[in-house]
């Protein structure tokens, strides 16, 4: 059983193709880094496997009805955006919008979603708080908060963890790793390639559009490939938990 | 509910004080008996055919000013919105002038909000055309930017080749906006379009508190942001293009009245959609009580007396927000 397969995805802006023939498929209790350089595609990538943007070839997400798709895939974009001054419970109870019929308020099922995300991003005291009045960081885990209340199979997050402090990382990860070991699937593209390598059961490398290598964090970080993609001249040391990877310079 | 029960007694207070506040002096009592058509004729005529027909107006022209700014406002996700932005309202009123200057609003008693209503029908194809079906928001306001522009144009080179005077007066004191001298005619023809607006705007709820989290979060929810768009125009241009049709272009209600109640909904945009609608009924009632008790002898005009009450309203509003933010 999969999750997700895309075949072939190809994502043009004008004639330029941003995402080129794209295929992967994601299971459950897979947790999965897309990694690459700044303009490799990968937030093209995740969007047009969702269906937010024209793309040809296939997706099985994008080819499901809206609602359906929601109650499939929950979706964090890098963009984040709280418009109004909402409680942070109200906000991660958007969450639970595609199980709400019209009008209806939160069902018990609904409201023990709502407190089991909050729980699990360390928000049980944050409740009451006006999202719109914390700090960026708080702000980013009650919108992941969010994307746990709609609890789905698979959870698509572009950057969840940019503007984090180094705990609120980790955790962050850590919340993703056991939702991969409890039979859901999470696809993220992330910077931090050690934190990659340590929480990531695999990884996807994108350059240009394409995808350049696919399997487990140690096979994917390699000097050679870091040299090729990232134009960086890096130290990997293989530690107990995965790779450990050192920048030391850029290759003009 | 609290703030339901709070919105709605309000509402009704203010209903209730202009049925019986005006020119005649009417005995609460007798005023209701006169409603139902009993009592006094004199009295029967001024509260079924006078009265009524003004408090149900200025209720109606509230609510659909109330709901369409919410709603407006939600979309884009900008509190300044409001929702003449879209230039519906400019269209209706230069539709208007257009029927006061050729005289043809003299012909029969309804010829004036039907051209009104036409123009906004007509200025709501030419946005849709403008901005494309799937168009992001910033061409929507950009295609109302531009047919606002050109719908002021025209109403100011109609009055520029007004014949005399007195029909350039006549057109000015319209547009200032006003509920007095309505007749129940007008409440049935504005009703039912109001009454769609209505529907399609109320159905928006669900999409606009998706909406809070971004328009890419808001699809991924499942609202179909394309269809969100039309309903929104066409739910706006029902409700505001028929509340400018029978009582002119009314500044102010659809900016201020979600503004003010925004905390007391708790951000929520889809509670504020009712809310917006319940309050500007409440605003618009009031404004217009206060054109019968202040100078009741010079014909204050609605618009007039609406914008006196809005503009500091606004800036005490722009005064906290700034506090806030310091």
């Amino acid at each position: 059983m999969t999750l997700l397969t895309v075949q072939n995805l190809t994502v043009k802006r004008g004639e330029c193709p941003v995402v080129d023939g794209a295929s992967f498929t994601i299971g459950p209790g897979e947790c999965v880094g897309l990694i690459g350089p700044n303009g490799a595609g990968k937030t093209s990538l995740l969007r047009g496997a969702l269906g937010l943007l024209p793309f040809e070839g296939t997706s099985t997400l994008a080819a499901l009805p809206p609602r359906k798709r929601a109650a499939q895939a929950a979706w964090l974009p890098q963009t984040r955006e709280i418009a109004w001054p909402m409680s942070v419970e109200r906000i991660v109870a958007l969450g639970r919008l595609p199980y709400l019929a019209r009008g209806a308020r939160l069902s018990p099922t609904d409201q023990s979603a709502v407190d089991a995300a909050l729980t699990r991003m360390g928000l049980q005291n944050y409740r009451t708080r006006l999202a719109t009045a914390l700090s960026g960081g708080e702000q980013a885990r009650v919108l992941i908060a969010r994307t746990l209340a709609q609890d789905t199979p698979l959870l698509m997050a572009d950057e969840p963890i940019a503007g984090l402090d180094p705990a609120a990382q980790i955790a962050t990860l850590q919340v993703f790793e056991a939702l991969a070991k409890e039979g859901r699937a999470v696809l993220t593209s992330l910077h931090d390639l050690s934190l990659a390598g340590r929480y990531c059961t695999r990884l996807i490398l994108m350059g240009a559009g394409r995808i350049i290598a696919d399997g487990p964090p140690d096979q994917i970080l390699t000097a050679a490939r870091l040299e090729e993609v990232f134009h960086l001249q890096a130290n990997i040391v293989p530690t107990a938990h995965g790779p450990l990877v050192q920048p030391l310079g850029v290759i003009q | 509910m609290k703030l339901f029960g709070a919105l709605m007694g309000l509402t009704g207070v203010m209903f209730l004080a202009s049925l019986f506040v005006g020119y005649a002096a009417i005995p609460i009592p007798e005023g209701l008996a006169a409603l139902m058509g009993r009592g006094n004729p004199l009295f029967v005529t001024v509260m079924q055919e006078i009265r009524l027909p003004r408090v149900l107006l200025a209720a109606m022209v509230g609510a659909s000013l109330g709901l369409a700014g919410a709603a407006m406002q939600g979309f884009l996700r900008n509190p300044l919105a409001e929702p003449g932005l879209i230039g519906v309202s400019g269209s209706a009123a230069l539709g208007a002038v257009i029927a006061l200057q050729t005289g043809l609003a003299a012909a029969f008693l309804l010829a004036l909000p039907i051209a009104a209503l036409t123009f906004a029908a007509l200025s709501v194809g030419l946005i849709l055309l403008l901005a494309g079906p799937r168009g992001s928001s910033l061409t929507l306001i950009l295609a109302g930017i531009a047919v606002s522009a050109f719908a002021a144009a025209l109403t100011s080179l109609t009055l520029n080749l007004s014949p005399n005077p007195y029909a350039a007066s006549e057109i000015m004191f319209w547009m200032m906006g006003s509920v007095a001298n309505r007749a129940m005619s007008h409440v049935w023809l504005a009703l039912p379009i109001m009454a769609l607006g209505w529907a399609a705007l109320a159905g928006l709820g669900r999409g606009l508190d998706a909406l809070t989290l971004g328009e890419d979060a808001a699809e991924a929810l499942g609202i179909s942001l394309s269809r969100l768009r039309l309903q929104l125009l066409l739910g706006t241009a029902a409700a505001v293009g028929a509340a400018t049709a029978v009582a002119g272009a009314v500044g102010f209600v659809g900016l201020v009245v979600p503004h003010i109640l925004r905390r007391f909904a708790h951000g929520r945009p889809s509670t504020l959609l009712w809310a917006s609608a319940l309050g500007g009924a409440a605003m618009v009632l009031a404004a217009d009580l206060v054109t019968r008790l202040v100078l009741p002898d010079r014909d204050l005009k609605l618009g007039v007396v609406m914008a006196l009450i809005g503009a500091p309203l606004f800036l005490h509003l722009i005064y906290k927000t700034r506090r806030e933010f310091a």
